[in-house]
C-alpha cells in the first residue's frame, strides 16, 4: 500500500481518535468548571483530582440496563442516537487542525492535518449540522412519551431558526476569504498588519464572531438556550426515555458538535494554526489552544447565564440576531467590493 | 471498476428508497426514507465532479424540506394508515383519483423516456468536457447562475417569496392580531 495514503489514514484516524477523547475530556472540564464556579471540588475521588471520572462514567453507562418504552417505535429509537453520533463526526470531516508537515522530515511529501480538503468545505459543515437535528427529532418522536415529543420539536424549530444567522455569519467569512475551502480561509490570514497585530478574521468580523458564537451556543443546545432539555419544564427533553450507552450517544454528540463549532471559529475567525513563537510545524498547539479557550467560554457561559425563555429565544433568533447577521453579510459584501475594484 | 460499483450501489439505494417511500404505512418512514434517497443522491452528485450541487442537495433537501416534512407530519400526529380501511377511506382510492394518477405517471414515463432518447454525450463526465474551469467549483457555477441563467434565477426567488407570503396569508385566522 502506497505510504502516503497510510499517512493519511493514519491522520483520518486520529482526528476521529482526538474527538472521542475531547468528548470525554469536555465531560471532566465541565463538571471541574462548575464545581469552582460553585465553590466546590466537583469529581476528586477517581483518580488524581478526579481525572478519571470520565472513564467511570463510562463504564457506569454501560453496564446499565437497556431500557425502550412500550409504545416506543422500535427502529427509529435504536436509529436516533445513531443519526445523532453519526452527523456529529461527519461535521468535522473538512476542518483542518493544522498545517501540512512532513512528521519531522520523516516523508517526503508533506501531509495536511485534517480528515480531508475539499473546495466546499464550509458547507459540509452546515449540511452535516443540519443532519444532526434529525437524531434529536427522532429521538424525541419515537420515545412515545410528551415530554420527548416536545424537546424534539424544540430542538427542530430552534435549530433551524438558529441555523440561517450561523450561516450567513459564516458568509461573511467565505466573502472575504474568496474561498470556501476552510484550509484555504485559513491561510488567508497569515501574518500581521503593522507587525503587531495578526490577520485575523476577527478583527475584520467582530459582529459576525459574536453573532456565529451565539448562533452555536443555540446550535449545539447549550445553556442558555438548551430548551430540547430544559429540565425544570421537560424532564430531560428528548432524551428523557433513553438509558444506558444508547443515551450516552446523545451528550457525546453534543459535546463533539460543541468541539466542531469552537474548531470551526478557530478557523474561520482566529487564525486557526497560525500564531507567534511557534514554527508552523506545531501550529497545532496553537490550535489546541484557541480551541481550548472557546470551549472554556461556552462552559463558562452555562454556568453563569440562567436559561431564556422559550419564546425569547424565538424573538431574539428572528428579530435581532438574523437581521444583524444579514446586515453584517450586506456590509461586508460592499466593502469587499469597493477595496477590490 | 470501483467506480462503477460505487455508482450501482447509490443508484440501487435511490431506487430502492424512492420505491420504499410509496410502500410504507408510516408516514414517518416514508419521509425518512426519502431523506436516504436524497442522500444517495448527493452521493451520484460528488461522483460527476460536483460537489457543491451535492452539498446543497443535502443543505436544501435533506436538511431544510425534509425536516419541515417531519415536523408536519409530527405536528399532525398522522396515524398509520389502516390495512383494513384502505380501501373503503382513503380519498386516493376513488377511480377519478387512480385515472388521473395514472395518466400523469404515464406523462412522466413518457418525458423520461424522450429525455433519456434525446439525450447525447452524456457518457463522459461533465467536468471533464468543459475545459479550463471545474464546472463543479462555486465561483464558475455562481458567475453562470449570475449571468447566462440570471433572469430565471430572480424569477425563482420571486415565486419563492410570493409562495411564502401566500402560506402566512392563508394561515393567518381573521381578526388574528398577532
Amino acid at each position: 500500500m502506497d505510504l502516503r495514503l497510510l499517512v493519511q489514514l493514519g491522520v483520518i484516524g486520529l482526528t476521529f481518535f482526538m474527538l472521542i477523547n475531547a468528548s470525554a475530556l469536555l465531560v471532566y472540564a465541565e463538571r471541574k468548571v462548575m464545581g469552582f464556579m460553585q465553590q466546590r471540588y466537583g469529581p476528586y475521588l477517581v483518580g488524581p483530582h478526579g481525572l478519571l471520572q470520565p472513564l467511570a462514567d463510562i463504564l457506569k453507562l454501560m453496564m446499565k440496563e437497556e431500557l425502550r418504552p412500550k409504545g416506543a417505535d422500535r427502529w427509529l429509537f435504536t436509529l436516533a442516537p445513531v443519526l445523532a453520533i453519526t452527523a456529529a463526526f461527519a461535521a468535522f470531516a473538512t476542518v483542518p487542525w493544522g498545517a501540512e508537515t512532513t512528521f519531522f522530515g520523516l516523508l517526503a511529501e508533506p501531509v495536511k492535518l485534517g480528515a480531508a480538503d475539499i473546495n466546499v468545505g464550509v458547507l459540509v459543515v452546515f449540511a452535516m449540522t443540519s443532519m444532526g437535528v434529525y437524531g434529536i427529532v427522532l429521538a424525541g418522536w419515537s420515545s412515545n412519551s410528551k415530554y420527548s415529543l416536545l424537546g424534539g420539536l424544540r430542538a427542530s424549530a430552534q435549530m433551524i431558526s438558529y441555523e440561517l444567522s450561523y450561516a450567513t455569519a459564516l458568509s461573511a467569512v467565505i466573502l472575504l476569504a474568496g474561498s470556501m475551502s476552510i484550509r484555504e480561509v485559513v491561510d488567508g490570514q497569515a501574518g500581521a498588519w503593522f507587525g503587531v497585530i495578526p490577520r485575523w478574521y476577527v478583527f475584520l468580523q467582530p459582529l459576525g464572531f459574536i453573532i456565529y458564537i451565539i448562533a452555536g451556543v443555540a446550535e449545539t443546545n447549550r445553556a442558555p438556550f438548551d430548551f430540547p432539555e430544559a429540565e425544570q419544564e421537560l424532564v430531560a427533553g428528548y432524551n428523557t426515555e433513553y438509558s444506558s450507552v444508547r443515551f450516552a450517544l446523545f451528550p457525546q454528540a453534543e459535546y463533539i458538535n460543541m468541539t466542531t463549532m469552537a474548531a470551526v471559529a478557530t478557523d474561520l475567525y482566529l487564525g486557526g494554526w497560525h500564531g507567534p513563537f511557534l514554527p508552523p510545524e506545531y501550529g497545532w498547539i496553537w490550535f489546541l489552544v484557541k480551541v481550548g479557550a472557546i470551549l472554556f467560554t461556552y462552559i463558562w457561559v452555562r454556568w453563569t447565564v440562567p436559561r431564556y425563555r422559550y419564546d425569547q429565544l424565538m424573538q431574539f433568533g428572528w428579530k435581532w440576531l438574523f437581521p444583524a447577521s444579514v446586515i453584517n453579510l450586506i456590509a461586508t459584501a460592499a466593502l469587499v467590493l469597493y477595496f477590490n475594484a | 471498476m470501483p467506480e462503477t460499483l460505487v455508482f450501482y450501489v447509490l443508484s440501487g439505494v435511490a431506487i430502492a428508497t424512492s420505491a420504499l417511500v410509496i410502500g410504507q404505512r408510516n408516514p414517518m418512514y416514508s419521509v425518512l426514507l426519502l431523506v436516504a434517497s436524497f442522500g444517495a443522491l448527493a452521493g451520484l452528485y460528488i461522483q460527476l465532479d460536483a460537489p457543491f450541487v451535492a452539498v446543497a442537495q443535502i443543505i436544501i433537501y435533506a436538511g431544510a424540506v425534509m425536516v419541515l416534512f417531519l415536523f408536519v407530519v409530527m405536528l399532525l400526529n398522522a396515524p398509520r394508515e389502516d390495512a383494513a380501511e384502505w380501501d373503503r377511506t382513503h380519498p386516493l382510492r376513488q377511480p377519478a383519483f387512480a385515472r388521473f394518477g395514472g395518466l400523469l405517471a404515464l406523462v412522466l414515463v413518457l418525458q423520461l423516456a424522450w429525455a433519456l432518447l434525446s439525450a447525447t454525450g452524456v457518457d463522459a463526465p461533465v467536468a471533464s468536457r468543459a475545459g479550463s474551469e471545474v464546472v463543479g467549483s462555486v465561483r464558475a457555477l455562481g458567475r453562470t447562475l449570475f449571468t447566462d441563467y440570471v433572469f430565471a434565477f430572480e424569477a425563482t426567488s420571486i415565486l419563492i417569496l410570493v409562495a411564502m407570503v401566500g402560506a402566512v396569508v392563508l394561515a393567518r385566522r381573521e381578526g388574528d392580531q398577532s
